[in-house]
């Protein structure tokens, strides 16, 4: 027997929680499909069905009921991540691998859902960036600078094996990694600014797909799914490392707005470092945890061997977030701490 | 006139249910008609049962107590009417375990005469006198906490400097104290100053949310009629805003510390209809005979009823036109923290403030539960600052000490975590069984401490018995006489039997209950409900 409350919020689903997040992300993914081309909707559509086909048999072998965590949108919501962020348009067993280790190792082998103690589409990501790291550099270019832009009926064609365009023709280096090896070759900054990939602040098309994903978080803040603590943390750390560095050396590292709004910085801030799951929970947990994720993103920018750091920065403070969470337990009512009785 | 503008300082968290209160609250008090039978349960109060003082076959006065608190913490129950006294055992009551209680059953006569009754002169007794006085009246809590009244009207250590009326009724539904204050506000007040008179207290506010402008326009009217200097604050309509911790933090802005009592930091709070109890019983010498109830939800006509303590539940369903076709069962208290009426022959006692026929259309069924994402959504709904997730998971794996380091025993069950966990978790329970089972495991080592040290006695008598056995026999195989007064032998056997007297008494003094000192007496009644329902739920198990 179930006692009280008999009243329950209405309208109040986990199933809806991550439609909400979903919503968020549309309109950055709008943006991404209008400046980089249609491509992105045959991956998330791919993704999709992977990653249901996945949480199906993995569930099946834990024998789960299909129904209802099938319905609860939260398998969907970790395959419209992870295709945010491989690159479009890869072959359809890099997903497949990918989604492989994001659904089946990194959810279901370590108890399913809100068990998971890391992100499960950036467990997807770091596999295949370690694995296939040339297969994660071709991202197609924006629209505007392609030789070629792929339609609905290629973008199947290349992501099932089929083809006969080759990858050079549709992809470019991204801002990134365009920064990493000029700068690698002792190149200026200004210099660098001048490639065509660059934009007004980060880089053509990423720029305004991240500040689409900043809206669309800053709408999931307004309906209450995440606070702002994550983001404003994540944010805040990113600019405060890429500014010190900048002042450091103007000349070989980029400033602190060229790092917001490239890679994924807002992508990361938003939607991946907010997972509830695998992120810290405490007021103060949040703030620490997305903060030291924001500033190990630019270390690795800036010094490490990949071109992105978001992943490997959420992957490592998701190890830190219950030892934070520990020491971070806010202040409960009539405990030490509060408003001393006073006459 | 609105309420008096004071600085709130607003507690964390708090949800917004719906609230319905149109469907009672402009209903004026409608009284009842004197039935043939009433059933008067002796425990309708947090503590002792009361103890039965008549008999079956006598014959009872309106007003007649016919059980005596039982110790202090315990309130004396009276006779709704006159008539006989017709049975004593067994019976259903309304309370959360669903287990039948000892009552008294009394058959009207019909004359409904009533005690001599006369009015305290409370002016010139000294507090403390009056709650000596009001110890025989029956006052209990009447928001639904029922903690005998006169324990709280008691002069506190450390004197009480305000007295904060309760007319938030956050709860949805319940509109019995809205109709109290806007029909009875002078009566209501009269009692306050009889308890702000008793405590000595130098402010008394009265809170109550602003979502009953009439309640407060009518009670600031009374207080300003009878001159009676006092604030009347309107709170934020946001739950719990009358859990007491909350309504003292939205007032003051003080808290209670942790497993204290808020007369700790002087400060007592009573329920409106409590004070209008106590006006009846001081003024008109009346113990609590009657309270307001709320008959609500899938109703032909829900309203407020003023009934008799005792009158059978289905009576006063009968007074609001029966339940509608489609109602599926009855809520005692409001439905965030109330509970599921057993069976409707169960008498009205103290605590029953609101009953609400439920239906699948006001009360859909709990959606089946899905696993936590740790949202946080609980932690911010939270009125006390907990991290709910973390004490349900602790809780679910029975990892009672880990969730208590989560500060369980902070959390007031209020409701809010599971009203918005978007995976449907029952998390009250969760907290519920974890606090009943830390209790369980502390009685259980209690006596597992208590059966060592038997043990060990017992051991030390069998072997202080050997030895002195083997000691005669070598007396007697010497041949020696008697042992005198002054023998060592003795001597030595007298030490060795003082030693393990001391040692006993010793390890008596250690054996005290743990971890229960500090809890409030809501705490307390919990714990009890708790370990009803354990004690029910083992019970069905096991049939």
């Amino acid at each position: 027997m179930i006692g009280s409350p008999y009243v329950l919020s209405a309208n109040n689903s986990v199933r809806l929680t991550m439609t909400k997040v979903m919503a968020a992300l549309l309109p950055g993914t709008l943006a991404h499909a209008w400046l980089f081309g249609p491509g992105i909707w045959v991956s998330l559509l791919l993704c999709g069905l992977l990653a249901i086909g996945f949480e199906a048999l993995a569930l099946l072998w834990r024998g789960y009921a299909l129904k209802p965590f099938l319905s609860d949108g939260s398998v969907l919501l970790t395959a419209w991540l992870f295709a945010l962020s491989v690159p479009t348009l890869a072959p359809l067993w890099l997903y497949a691998i990918g989604l492989l280790f994001a659904v089946v190792v990194a959810k279901h082998l370590y108890g399913g859902l809100g068990q998971n103690p890391f992100n499960p589409a950036m467990v997807g990501y770091a596999v295949l960036i370690i694995s296939f790291p040339t297969y994660m550099t071709q991202w197609p270019a924006p629209v505007q600078l392609a030789n070629h832009a792929p339609g609905l009926g290629e973008a199947f064609n290349l992501v099932l094996g089929g083809g006969g365009i080759t990858p050079d023709a549709y992809t470019t280096a991204t801002p990134l990694d365009t920064l990493k090896t000029l700068t690698r070759a002792g190149k200026d900054i200004h210099s660098t600014y001048a490639q065509p990939i660059f934009g007004w602040i980060g880089g053509k098309g990423g720029e305004t797909v991240a500040m689409l994903y900043l809206l669309g978080g800053l709408g999931l803040m307004a309906s209450r799914v995440i606070t702002w603590h994550i983001p404003a943390a994540f944010l805040t750390a990113v600019a405060l490392t890429a500014g010190g560095l900048h002042l450091l050396d103007p000349a070989r590292h980029a400033g602190p707005l060229f790092h917001l709004f490239s890679g994924g910085v807002m992508l990361g801030a938003f939607f991946i470092a907010t997972d509830p799951v695998s992120a810290c929970a405490t007021p103060r947990g949040k703030l620490i945890f997305a903060g030291l994720a924001g500033f190990i993103t630019v270390i690795i920018r800036v010094f490490g061997g990949f071109p992105d750091g978001v992943a490997f920065s959420v992957l490592i403070m998701n190890v830190a977030a219950p030892l934070i969470d520990a020491y971070t337990q806010p202040r409960v009512y009539g405990h030490a701490g509060g408003k001393e009785p006073s006459q | 006139m609105n309420g008096t503008a004071r600085v709130l300082h607003a507690f964390p968290g708090g949800i917004h249910p719906d609230e319905h209160k149109t469907e009672s609250c402009e209903r004026p008090i409608v009284g009842a008609p004197l039935y043939e039978r009433y059933v008067v349960p002796l425990r309708q109060h947090f503590g002792n049962p009361a103890r039965p003082v008549v008999k079956v076959g006598d014959t009872v006065l309106r007003g007649q107590r016919i059980g005596a608190a039982d110790g202090h913490i315990s309130a004396a129950v009276h006779a709704p009417t006159s008539g006989q006294v017709t049975a004593i055992g067994p019976r259903p009551v309304a309370h959360p375990s669903g287990l039948p209680d000892l009552c008294m059953e009394i058959s009207a006569d019909g004359r409904d005469a009533s005690i001599a009754i006369t009015p305290i002169d409370w002016r010139d007794l000294a507090p403390g006198e009056l709650a000596a006085k009001l110890a025989e009246m029956g006052l209990v809590g009447l928001g639904g906490a029922i903690f005998p009244s006169h324990v709280k009207l008691e002069p506190a250590a450390g004197g009480i400097h305000t007295l904060i009326l309760n007319g938030a009724e956050c709860e949805p539904w319940i509109t019995c104290d809205d109709r109290l204050m806007r029909e009875r506000a002078n009566e209501m007040l009269r009692g306050a100053a009889i308890m702000r008179h008793a405590l000595g207290a130098r402010h008394l506010l009265l809170g109550i949310e602003d979502n009953k402008p009439q309640a407060v326009a009518a009670v600031a009217e009374a207080a300003s009629a009878l001159g009676l200097p006092m604030e009347v604050v309107m709170v934020p309509t946001r739950y719990p805003s009358g859990g007491g911790k909350q309504l003292i933090q939205l007032l003051t802005g003080l808290e209670v510390p942790s497993g204290k009592l808020s007369t700790d930091i002087g400060i007592q709070v009573f329920n409106v209809a409590t004070a209008y109890s106590l006006y009846r019983a001081v003024e008109l010498g009346e113990p609590l005979l009657t309270r307001i109830v709320t008959v609500t939800g899938q109703v032909r006509a829900p309203g407020n009823f003023e009934i008799r303590l005792g009158t059978p539940i289905e009576q006063l369903i009968r007074l609001a036109g029966g339940a509608l076709p489609d109602s599926r069962g009855w809520l005692v208290g409001g439905p965030m923290m109330g509970f599921e009426l057993s069976d409707t022959v169960a008498p009205v006692s103290k605590g029953v403030n609101c009953l609400i026929a439920t239906s699948d259309r006001l009360f859909p069924p709990r959606p089946a539960a899905l696993p936590c994402i740790r949202c946080g959504q609980c932690a911010l709904a939270c009125p006390v600052g907990l991290q709910p997730f973390e004490m349900y998971v602790h809780a679910r794996a029975k990892n009672f000490d880990k969730a208590r380091r989560y500060q369980l025993f902070d959390c007031i069950e209020c409701g809010c975590c599971s009203h918005v966990c978007p995976s449907h978790i029952p998390l009250v329970d969760y907290y519920r069984y974890a606090k009943s089972e830390i209790h369980a495991q502390e009685r259980s080592k209690r006596a597992s401490d208590e059966a060592r040290q038997r043990h060990d006695f017992q051991a030390f008598r069998l072997e202080r018995e050997k030895q002195e056995k083997a000691a005669r026999l070598h007396k007697a195989a010497a041949g020696r006489p008697p042992a005198t007064a002054d023998d060592p032998e003795a001597a030595r056997k007298q030490a060795i039997l003082d030693a393990a007297i001391e040692r006993a008494k010793a390890a008596k003094q250690g054996v005290n209950p743990r971890n229960v000192e500090h809890l409030t007496p809501a705490q307390q009644q919990q714990v009890a409900e708790i370990e009803a329902r354990r004690q029910h739920a083992a019970t069905e198990q096991d049939t």
